[in-house]
């Protein structure tokens, strides 16, 4: 059982073209790759959002934003 | 690779693309830095995260679609011709991945496309995608304290995978339209990475809006200052040095430049015209003065403006500091640092726009400038080895500099902007710019130190320090 394309380093070194596992299954690993994508952007952007969400409840209320304004300072952190 | 010769000049050129990237680098780096000074305390982790991340998605779309269109559309397409046929840059191509440079595995590749590309594609991949990731960062700069991540990620794929990838086909490509027709020249890419960003950037910042606070209610712009200069000016300082790396990573280090009989290698620029390392570095290093000393002269010694400026003199010269006279380039340098200095002040006012790094004029007017000014000083000489293809014009680095900045800049990032917008994705909420974009984190942090802190309070009261 080999992955590669070739069977050893032994033979004409021009003869070899691509040294990756699974040669022939590219477009597979493409489609994969853009699916992953995709997913993450997803993810993200509902995660953004809800964090939005929760800190508002949490920080939101004028009370608390005074404070936390009140609190910014102009000196370097 | 039969001959030591060949096998010298094709790793040769493998190891100069590389070594390329590796500088480029520091763009990046200085850029985070940059950004996080600029910004305020309560936003800091955010403005580094949306910069950093930008490297990963820009980097994967470039891999995915964007090293296919530079090959794909030299001819517009529709212009001068169809799509080009790439099919060692699409994203499924064996050359995409580690390759000896033998047959090819598939039909769809000669044996000359896997032996010329085996060892080069890799790294001239890698060379340009350090050019999207700056373009990218270019942006982000501008809109730092108010974007959704998720919209500025998007927006980073557009312009980093997409619309400057074309506007290099078109004009940053040995047989791109613009170069035939119109004589286009940008040997360092004045247009086509500098001014594309900067109008992308101020398409999004008309629908972005400014910050709270930027305009008081009759209109007058306050100063948020950068919150460290000291961490913007050292980020400059590695914006210039990764610049370095993106002069040469726009040079053909050996090519047969020999026209009929006879062989002669020199270094050329992306249009496989003449140039010398020497000539571009000088010139680099005198036009990053002229700014240098203009900036520090218009903003009276504002570091911000200073290091800025600098940058921007680079930029203004750029588009030809493979040809320029090193005290052309410093004085073109100059003058472009007191136009685009005015105009962003003229542009904040007018319009009401914040841009809160000034990238919209150091990039953006800076690369206009610079596209046009050469215009005037290479009027006249061949844009290309190639006799038939149009010499360089005034008129023509204008209509290239529009098609940058406007139409290629300006509005997608105003359309894009305008579709996030419409979907509530671009603007973070009133509450979280007022609170900061990273008060829940920090809100953890403070709880977490005070658990610490009350712990050692506890260990001092019952004597067991």
């Amino acid at each position: 059982m080999s992955t590669g394309s070739f069977e050893n380093w032994a033979g004409t070194i021009t003869d070899i073209g691509p040294i990756y596992p699974f040669v022939g299954s590219e477009m597979l690993w493409f489609i994969l790759a853009l699916v992953f994508w995709i997913w993450w952007h997803i993810v993200q952007t509902k995660r953004e959002n809800k964090d939005y969400a929760d800190e508002i409840k949490r920080f939101g209320s004028r009370e608390s934003l005074n404070k936390i304004v009140g609190a910014e300072s102009s000196k370097d952190p | 690779m039969d001959n030591e010769l060949t096998a010298l000049g094709i790793i040769f050129t493998e190891f100069y693309y590389w070594l390329t990237v590796v500088i480029m680098f520091l763009i990046h780096v200085g850029f985070c830095m940059y950004e996080v000074g600029a910004s305020r305390h309560k936003n800091h982790m955010h403005t580094l995260m949306k910069n950093t991340m930008l490297i990963p998605l820009v980097t994967i779309t470039f891999f995915f679609f964007g090293w296919w269109i530079y090959f794909a559309f030299p001819n517009g397409p529709g212009i001068t011709g169809g799509l080009e046929s790439a099919p060692w840059a699409v994203a499924w191509s064996e050359l995409m991945g580690p390759h000896m440079g033998g047959a090819p595995a598939t039909d769809a590749l000669t044996a000359d496309d896997t032996a010329g590309w085996a060892r080069i594609n890799g790294v001239f991949w890698a060379a340009f995608l350090l050019f999207s990731w700056t373009a990218a960062s270019i942006v982000s700069g501008a809109v730092i304290e108010r974007i959704k991540s998720t919209a500025f990620w998007i927006l980073a794929i557009g312009i980093g995978s997409v619309w400057w990838i074309i506007d290099a086909a078109w004009g940053w490509h040995s047989a791109g339209w613009m170069v035939k027709l119109l004589g286009y020249h940008d040997a360092y890419a004045s247009g086509v990475i500098h001014a594309i960003a900067g109008g992308y950037a101020l398409g999004i910042l008309l629908v972005l809006g400014p910050r709270i606070g930027k305009f008081a209610a009759d209109g007058t712009p306050r100063d948020i200052h950068p919150r460290n200069p000291w961490l913007v000016t050292i980020g400059l300082f590695l914006i210039y040095t990764g610049f370095w790396g993106f002069y040469v990573a726009c040079n053909v280090p050996m090519w047969d430049i020999q026209d009929g009989d006879g062989v002669f290698f020199s270094a050329t620029n992306i249009y496989l015209a003449p140039t010398t390392l020497s000539a571009i570095t000088v010139n680099f290093l005198m036009s990053l003065s002229g700014g240098l000393m203009m900036g520090y002269i218009v903003s009276k010694g504002d570091a911000f403006w200073t290091y800025s400026a600098g940058l921007a003199g680079v930029i203004a010269a750029s588009a030809g500091n493979d040809l320029y006279h090193p005290i052309q380039a410093m004085f073109i340098a100059a003058a472009g640092v007191v136009i685009i200095y005015k105009l962003h002040y003229f542009v904040e006012r007018k319009f009401k726009i914040d841009d809160a790094v000034g990238a919209v004029a150091v990039h953006g007017y800076a690369g206009f400038f610079g596209v046009f000014i050469a215009g005037f000083f290479l009027w006249g000489y061949p844009s290309s080895p190639d006799p038939s293809f149009h010499v360089i014009t005034p008129w023509g680095q204008f209509i290239g500099a529009v098609i940058m900045f406007g139409v290629l800049g300006f509005i997608p990032g105003w359309i894009t902007a305008k579709i996030l917008h419409s979907f509530g994705l671009l603007r973070i909420p009133k509450e979280i710019e007022l609170a900061g974009l990273d008060v829940g984190a920090n809100a953890e942090r403070y709880a977490a130190e005070q658990g610490i802190i009350n712990a050692e309070r506890a260990a001092i009261g019952g004597g067991s320090v």
